[in-house]
């Protein structure tokens, strides 16, 4: 993958493994990424693709037991230098001024994302006097700034009450204030919208996309939902069992995907580009637990196309068959082959 | 754990196996896969080991003890657990034992016992004692372990102050001990589950009565509350009356615990489909509960009880041990312990704490259980 | 808050009534009455039955009435004149003999309750934070122990190891000197020599339990997504871990209060029976043993009074500690 002075933060052949009784779980094996300024790269995939620890994997917030290799290089933007976040001490001081800091992140279910306890202002503050002041009334007055910016109706009162006496809509919106009251240079979005009905996911993601705009953060966007895809992202991964499957710009996805798994999800969408929400239930069967995986094709079990003797030999490599295009799949055409 | 990562119980398959994977997986009742479960869990395995030993232990009390329950040695009154040699003065030999003599200090006027050593008796298997029925219908004379007189001194945990082997007490009181958990347990089951069920599947006003008087139950003290129910037990009644009274009154107050998961489980499973298909198919309401909603809580049911029976064993425990429950000549635990209330008695009988340790062997086997079911009941959680 | 502690003082009503007339039931339950018994027990020590008095007091209590009279009479003494009715064993007002003994036994509990936070929650947090840790399967196991083995036999077994030790026979909550003296600092001192062998072993059980409990919250706590949200905003690990999960695993073990109170104010009347000490427990038992029905009535009473009023504490402390109980959303 191209990485160039614009890249940011660049994900090399990531793998998380944990330890089962029933064996070695590989829940993100071998995942490359690289992120550039202001961009949004979408991740997607069904439940259990390792989507979700990939993003974690990068904050360091996956369990102390998993078994984390390669590399996370991040480039500060305070110091210039690269980071290789894969190797800082877990929980140290070092990843934890970039947690909130530099790369913040927003979760799917805000209701559970906040402390019931305690109030918003008090859980916004928290980032703020971490990462950006000492000074507790500076603090609030970007605390209250930040939720102005979320546009949260009377921001003072707001800043007093607690998670339950919000709307869900206000939730995540409050959610997305304290991930950007801390100016982060990275955005993690772990479907956000997902807990969310229709009208309110269109209203984040709106919300999203004039934030980024504004404060120029990039974002790393993950969702199952195509038409989310479509509306946010530059970049997209199609990631499925651990695996990047198809890694291409936005329109090349829609329009030229190679990789049958991607084919697959997109056929399963009733109007490619529509912002229709629905789960993707076309391909047949679940995702696999990624315990034990025999050798070849990932998405092997699943494939319309699979040949027996073909797709399950070898491990298949990801390649890259047009600039910013890589496709791994042995059934893509020799002719789309260019170099790696 | 939210790694994001959710794990499906299905092996990763190739096409063709998926069919044969997949049957092999369903073909896996509930029951089985509890089991699997279960046996991951080596405290509630040695538990069920144990509770089977128990079992065996209170039905044959009589075939393992080596004296009868009400046999008294007048010579052996208070007598020590007896000291079992397994070498004399020619190195190894079989177990035996001593006969004991009687020895009373002149100044305190103790009465202690000392070992004669010129008197020996060997242990015997399946030696000839004192006559009872075996389960109450065979009659022998046959005791797994004693000595060839059965006269003679062989009290592995001493005599009480009648002279009467304790040990063989305990293994007879194991029997009423237990019986009464499971009576219990069963006079339980049937509130709870009557209750409950009444108040989870109805709902409405009887739920609400139902409810308030389980708060009611709960508000009130356990222990005094039994101690004054089992003192208005009349004195004139016969030592199975007394047990059953007692019986009633640790399950009138107990049901709650049980009625209250009955009730969730019926108002979680009375959305399920499967109800709402058996309604649509016209059955009557006794044959949803009874065919449909309590198979499906079996597990619930069934754990819970376990947990339940060490309140029953303790509720008998204490009520007799502080005389308000079983009386002599009935024998359970507690009455057996009701001997060892006194400073005075368990200052210089310390043997006679001895039930202490059966009551609380028995209620760590119900907790370790009830646990390993508990956790083992639910095999797709986590 | 005020509203919500009010609809709960409210919601008591109806269960005080309830639990008195249970309580008056019980009794009613063995044969004959007050006055029988004490007629009974007059004329087994020889004494001449004063006909006037037994004339009176059947009036004063309504003996010659329903039943349901008896209760309205006995309810209506109780609330207006405080007056609970005579024990015939002591030949004094119940109220007499109750005094200090309900005191005690609420200090006792109280006590108990205090030790089981102390040692318990410390305990709970350590295992749930180390899971599987070496220490973690010890107090697990000791926890199993405690939970197992009943008070009043823990009781039995110290009473016993002291006495063979020492030769001292723990029993009574006062040096000989203070028995039957009012209350002095030297008393109280003697007490609170004495009063931690009850304390520990009523409390032991509540202890295992609240190890346990505690545990299992902070485990289901720690999984939760705002401590990752709290960690991915950069916060220590320990001061997440006491401001978030342990804050919030809190709320649960303060509603145990509730039902954790009545609990050893229940356990706490056999260990109180076999340590001998000047407290509810024994006079409960001889009250029980000897039919005198006011007196064990009493007791019953305010001791599941007492219940229902730490029930009611331990509700409105953990509205005060729950902003979802507070403002009555709980939406989620």
């Amino acid at each position: 993958m191209i990485s160039d002075e614009q890249t940011i933060l660049e994900v090399k052949d990531l793998k998380i493994h944990f330890k089962l009784h029933e064996g070695l779980l590989k829940a993100v094996d071998g995942v490359d990424l690289s992120l550039r300024k202001k961009e949004t790269l979408g991740i997607v995939g069904e439940s259990g693709s390792g989507k979700s620890v990939t993003t974690q994997s990068i904050l360091r917030i996956i369990p102390q037991t998993a078994h984390l290799e390669g590399e996370i290089i991040l480039r500060s933007e305070e110091t210039g230098k690269n980071i290789n976040l894969a190797t800082l001490p877990m929980n140290g001081k070092e990843i934890r001024k970039i947690r909130g800091g530099e790369i913040s992140m927003i979760f799917q279910e805000p209701m559970k994302a906040f402390s019931p306890v305690h109030t918003i202002g008090n859980q916004m503050m928290e980032t703020v006097l971490l990462h950006r002041t000492k000074d507790k009334n500076e603090a609030k007055e970007i605390v209250l700034q930040s939720l102005r910016e979320v546009g949260m109706s009377n921001p003072e009162q707001r800043f007093d009450e607690y998670p339950h006496q919000l709307s869900g809509g206000m939730r995540q919106r409050a959610m997305i204030a304290m991930a950007l009251a801390s100016n982060p240079a990275i955005l993690i979005a772990d479907e956000p919208t997902t807990a969310l009905d229709v009208t309110l996911q269109a209203q984040v993601l709106e919300l999203m996309n004039n934030l980024k705009e504004k404060t120029g953060t990039s974002i790393i966007f993950i969702t199952h939902d195509l038409g989310v895809i479509a509306e946010m992202s530059d970049n997209v991964a199609v990631m499925y069992l651990g695996q990047v499957m198809e890694y291409t710009d936005v329109d090349t996805l829609f329009h030229g995907a190679k990789h049958p798994y991607t084919l697959a999800l997109l056929k399963s969408m009733p109007s490619v580009g529509a912002a229709e929400n629905k789960r993707l239930e076309a391909i047949e069967g679940n995702v696999p637990t990624p315990i034990n995986l025999p050798k070849g094709c990932r998405f092997f079990s699943r494939c319309k196309l699979a040949q027996d003797g073909v797709c399950n030999v070898q491990d298949i490599p990801l390649v890259k068959i047009e600039d910013g295009h890589y496709v791994r799949c042995v059934l893509v055409d020799e002719k789309n082959r260019g170099g790696r | 754990m939210s790694t994001g990562i959710e794990t499906n119980n299905q092996p990763p398959v190739t096409p063709k196996s998926v069919k044969k994977q997949k049957e092999g997986y369903e073909v896996a009742s509930q029951w089985k896969l509890t089991w699997w479960n279960f046996k991951k869990n080596k405290m509630a395995l040695v538990a069920a080991v144990l509770f089977i030993v128990l079992i065996i232990m209170a039905i044959f009390c009589s075939f393992w003890s080596p004296h009868l329950p009400n046999e008294r040695f007048k010579t052996y009154k208070d007598a020590p657990p007896a000291n079992v040699h397994f070498s004399d003065e020619n190195g190894i030999s079989r177990p035996f034992v001593y006969d004991l003599q009687l020895k009373v200090n002149k100044e305190t006027f103790r009465r202690t016992y000392v070992e004669d050593k010129s008197k020996k008796y060997y242990l015997h298997f399946f030696v000839k004692g004192g006559s009872y029925k075996l389960l109450g219908i065979i009659p022998t004379k046959t005791h797994f372990i004693g000595l060839e007189d059965s006269t003679k001194p062989f009290f592995i945990m001493g005599t009480d102050d009648l002279g009467r082997d304790l040990f063989t007490r305990i293994l007879y009181g194991s029997r009423i001990s237990l019986s009464f958990a499971f009576v219990g347990i069963f006079f339980t089951f049937i509130f709870g589950i009557i209750l409950g069920g009444i108040s989870g599947y109805f709902g409405g006003v009887a739920d609400t009565i139902i409810q308030r008087l389980i708060d009611l139950l709960l508000s009130l003290p356990t222990i005094p509350l039994w101690m004054a129910l089992a003192a208005a037990l009349p004195s004139s009644w016969s030592t199975s009356q007394t047990y059953f009274g007692m019986v009633l009154i640790l399950s009138v107050i107990g049901w709650t615990g049980l009625a209250r998961v009955v009730r969730g489980q019926m108002l979680a499973l009375r959305e399920e489909d499967f109800t709402m298909a058996a309604r649509l198919a016209g059955a009557s309401n006794s044959r949803i509960i009874f065919k449909h909603l309590l198979p499906s809580m079996t597990s619930y049911m069934i754990v819970n009880l376990t947990i339940t029976i060490p309140t029953m064993i303790l509720g008998e425990t204490s009520l007799s041990f502080l005389g308000l429950g079983l009386q002599a000549p009935a024998i359970s635990w507690g009455v057996l312990l009701e001997d060892a209330q006194h400073l005075e008695s368990i200052a210089f009988h310390p043997w006679l704490l001895w039930p202490v340790a059966f009551v609380i062997v028995t209620v760590l086997i119900f907790n370790f259980l009830g646990d390993g079911l508990r956790d083992a009941a639910d095999p797709y959680k986590s | 808050m005020l509203n919500y502690i009010g609809h709960r003082l409210l919601q008591l009503i109806p269960l005080l009534i309830a639990i008195s007339i249970i309580i008056f039931v019980i009794i009613q339950l063995p044969p004959g009455n007050y006055l029988t018994t004490y007629i009974q027990q007059l004329e087994l020590s020889g004494t001449a039955v004063n006909q006037s008095e037994v004339l009176n007091l059947q009036h004063q209590y309504g003996l010659d009435q329903p039943v349901y009279v008896q209760y309205f009479i006995w309810m209506k003494n109780i609330l207006f004149h405080w007056d609970f009715g005579n024990s015939f064993q002591w030949q004094e007002p119940v109220t007499k003999v109750i005094g200090d003994r309900i005191g005690l036994t609420m200090l006792i509990a109280i006590f108990s309750l205090i030790f089981t936070w102390v040692i318990a929650i410390p305990i709970g947090i350590y295992s749930a934070v180390r899971q599987y840790s070496i220490f973690d399967y010890i107090f697990t196991f000791i926890g199993y122990i405690g939970l197992a083995v009943p008070n009043f036999l823990i009781a039995l077994v110290i009473v016993f190891y002291v006495f063979d030790h020492t030769g001292l026979a723990i029993s009574g909550l006062f040096a000989p000197e203070y028995v039957g003296q009012p209350w002095s600092w030297g008393k109280i001192v003697s007490m609170l020599e004495r009063i931690w062998v009850p304390v520990v072993i009523v409390g032991t059980a509540g202890t295992a339990g609240l190890i346990r409990t505690t545990r299992a919250m902070l485990l289901d706590e720690l999984g939760k997504q705002y401590v990752i949200t709290a960690r991915a905003k950069g916060v220590a690990e320990k001061k997440l871990l006491f401001k978030y999960p342990i804050r919030l695993a809190i709320n649960p073990l303060v509603s145990t209060i509730g039902w954790t109170l009545p609990a050893l104010i229940s356990g706490s009347a056999i260990v109180e029976i076999v340590l001998n000490l000047p407290t509810t427990g024994p006079v409960l038992l001889n009250a029980l043993m000897n039919q005198d029905m006011y007196l064990a009535g009493s007791f019953l009473l305010i001791l599941s009074v007492l219940t229902v009023i730490g029930t009611l504490i331990s509700d409105i402390l953990l509205a005060w500690i729950d902003p979802r109980i507070r403002f009555g959303g709980m939406e989620e």
